[in-house]
């Protein structure tokens, strides 16, 4: 029993993809997602790159007794849904879920990935237990900040990556190279849609063949580089001149979780938007790979500057 | 100027040993007029699984609408009851799929599987993220019981330690937020069934930092100061 959809379905967005995969198949088109549409140049888009800082509109902001009720704040993007079919979709004009940074370095053994496990609202440290680490092919790691809706359609999109590749058998396996490539031109692409998806990537893991350690990152915009220590969001602040300073490809595994704690704890102290809640994924050639269960660090206050700051100066801080 | 109709709301849902307990408050308004002091934001989609739901009310009583008719599609084509996980991940689509058309609504989802005995609570705030929680809170009264359901749940709980952790959750949210009230809705399902129960009243429904003796008028309450 097909349901019949009409063209410009109210749900599942214009028609293209719908009418498209109608005509392929009856039931595995209605939950198709689209991942393709009609390329259109929105001259009146703006602010897809503005940076998610500050004034988000949430609808669940603190309730004002007296003030006079703001439609904008229920109001959805009229522009969106009154374009006619075909035109381009906006999914993410701003985030609201977010993940903070993700770091990674290259060692002795393979990569080390790390990332605390905390979605935000806004500045509500809402969902303590999210997987920002995800296995993505048997010896490559993703990882990723900002938007957990948009990083969740992406690690689907990741499995069924990998599952093409499983079905193929041919005793070829992604690399850590090849799933980068991939994510580089999904994020680049969305990017000229004017339609991101709203993430900071890095891509770690080890070349099976050649025992070699690769690492990643591409923003979301599309802008991608691969080094021997990446970051995204504060760690880029933060933990890169840490890493600078200490990382060499040749550490041991020891003196490679010791620095990742080091600038693990540093985020902590720094971000607001993080918790003392970590998982580190490592990937080695040796033993494949693996996500820690989540652990916390120890942290110092105990320095005599904060138990007495204002000794020197009444009224400081 | 006509306002949107919102469910401000507290939405809590508690899986506990057995199955969940969820419940909500009972207040929508447009703008500060409350249009509905008893409504029912919680909605089932499947024999099993319930949507609770806050936010917009036109947004999220469609996004039940078609999440039951595709669940009826599902469950003719499969013979079998639908599984809980399935029913969130229906709404989590429709919510990711049409983001900026959904900017105000924030849904739980939380039932019960009798296949596998198990219950369980999902959230799919604005956005479309999906994550499975132990217990899940949302609506605008959401904000205020952070610290209450932080320090009071704990895991494993009994059906009765579940149902108090709620319907007291909701009751101190309904005192704070002025979009949240009405009467305390709290629905059981476990694999015995569905059990709904209603704390309505100054009786059931607990007050706090308000009067707590009603005086018919100003003779009733100058007589009762004078004994």
């Amino acid at each position: 029993m097909q349901p019949s959809l009409p063209s410009h379905h109210p749900l599942l967005g214009p028609d293209t993809a719908i009418l498209a995969a109608q005509q392929q198949s009856a039931s595995a088109s209605f939950f198709h997602n689209q991942r393709t549409n009609t390329a259109h140049q929105d001259a009146n888009s703006n602010a897809v790159l503005a940076p998610a800082s500050g004034a988000m509109p949430f609808t669940v902001a603190p309730p004002q007794a007296h003030a006079p009720f703001d439609a904008g704040a229920l109001a959805f993007d009229a522009a969106i849904t009154n374009a006619p079919p075909g035109a381009p979709n906006k999914h993410t004009t701003y985030p609201y879920v977010t993940g903070t940074s993700v770091l990674a370095i290259k060692y002795k053994d393979g990569i080390m990935m790390a990332a605390d496990t905390l979605g935000a609202y806004g500045a509500t440290k809402r969902y303590k237990s999210i997987s920002r680490i995800v296995p993505a092919a048997p010896t490559t790691l993703v990882g990723a900040g900002g938007e957990i809706s948009d990083f969740q359609y992406i690690s689907k999109l990741l499995t069924e990556l990998n599952d093409n590749d499983v079905i193929r058998d041919d005793g070829v396996v992604l690399k850590p190279r090849e799933v980068f490539a991939y994510l580089q031109r999904v994020m680049y692409n969305r990017r000229n849609k004017f339609d991101p998806l709203w993430n900071s990537l890095v891509v770690g893991g080890v070349d099976q063949a050649t025992g070699e350690a690769f690492l990643g990152t591409c923003s979301m915009i599309g802008v991608s580089y691969t080094d021997s220590h990446v970051a995204t969001g504060f760690g880029n602040h933060l933990a890169r001149p840490l890493f600078r300073n200490e990382q060499r490809d040749d550490m041991t595994e020891q003196e490679a979780r010791a620095l990742l704690e080091k600038a693990l704890r540093v985020c902590y102290y720094r971000d607001k938007n993080s918790i003392n809640k970590f998982v580190i994924g490592t990937v080695t050639k040796e033993s494949g790979m693996k996500v820690s269960e989540p652990f916390s660090l120890s942290t110092e206050w105990g320095y005599d500057a904060f138990v007495h700051p204002t000794k020197h100066a009444l009224g400081s801080w | 100027m006509p306002h949107a109709v919102s469910t401000g709301t507290t939405i809590v849902a508690v899986e506990y040993a057995g199955g969940v307990v969820i419940g909500a408050d009972s207040r929508v308004s447009t703008g500060t007029y409350i249009s509905n002091r008893a409504s029912d934001k919680i909605t089932p989609l499947s024999d099993n699984a319930f949507l609770l739901r806050s936010g917009s009310a036109a947004d999220t009583q469609l996004v039940s609408d078609y999440v039951r008719h595709m669940v009826h599609q599902h469950e003719s084509q499969l013979q079998r009851p639908i599984d809980v996980p399935t029913v969130a991940n229906l709404v989590m689509q429709i919510g990711y799929n049409n983001k900026n058309a959904l900017s105000a609504a924030a849904m739980l989802v939380a039932g019960y599987d009798a296949a596998t005995r198990q219950g369980h609570v999902y959230a799919v705030p604005i956005g479309g993220t999906m994550v499975r929680q132990k217990y899940a809170i949302d609506g605008s009264g959401s904000i205020f019981i952070y610290g209450y359901c932080d320090s009071e749940y704990k895991d494993d709980m009994t059906r009765e330690e579940a149902e108090s952790f709620v319907a007291e959750a909701i009751a101190l949210a309904m005192s704070t937020d002025g979009s949240s009230g009405g009467v305390v809705r709290l629905v059981t399902v476990n694999e015995d069934g569905i059990f709904r129960r209603l704390h309505a009243g100054d009786k059931s429904v607990p007050r706090f930092g308000e009067e707590k003796d009603v005086h018919k008028d100003l003779t009733d309450k100058a007589n009762a100061m004078q004994t």
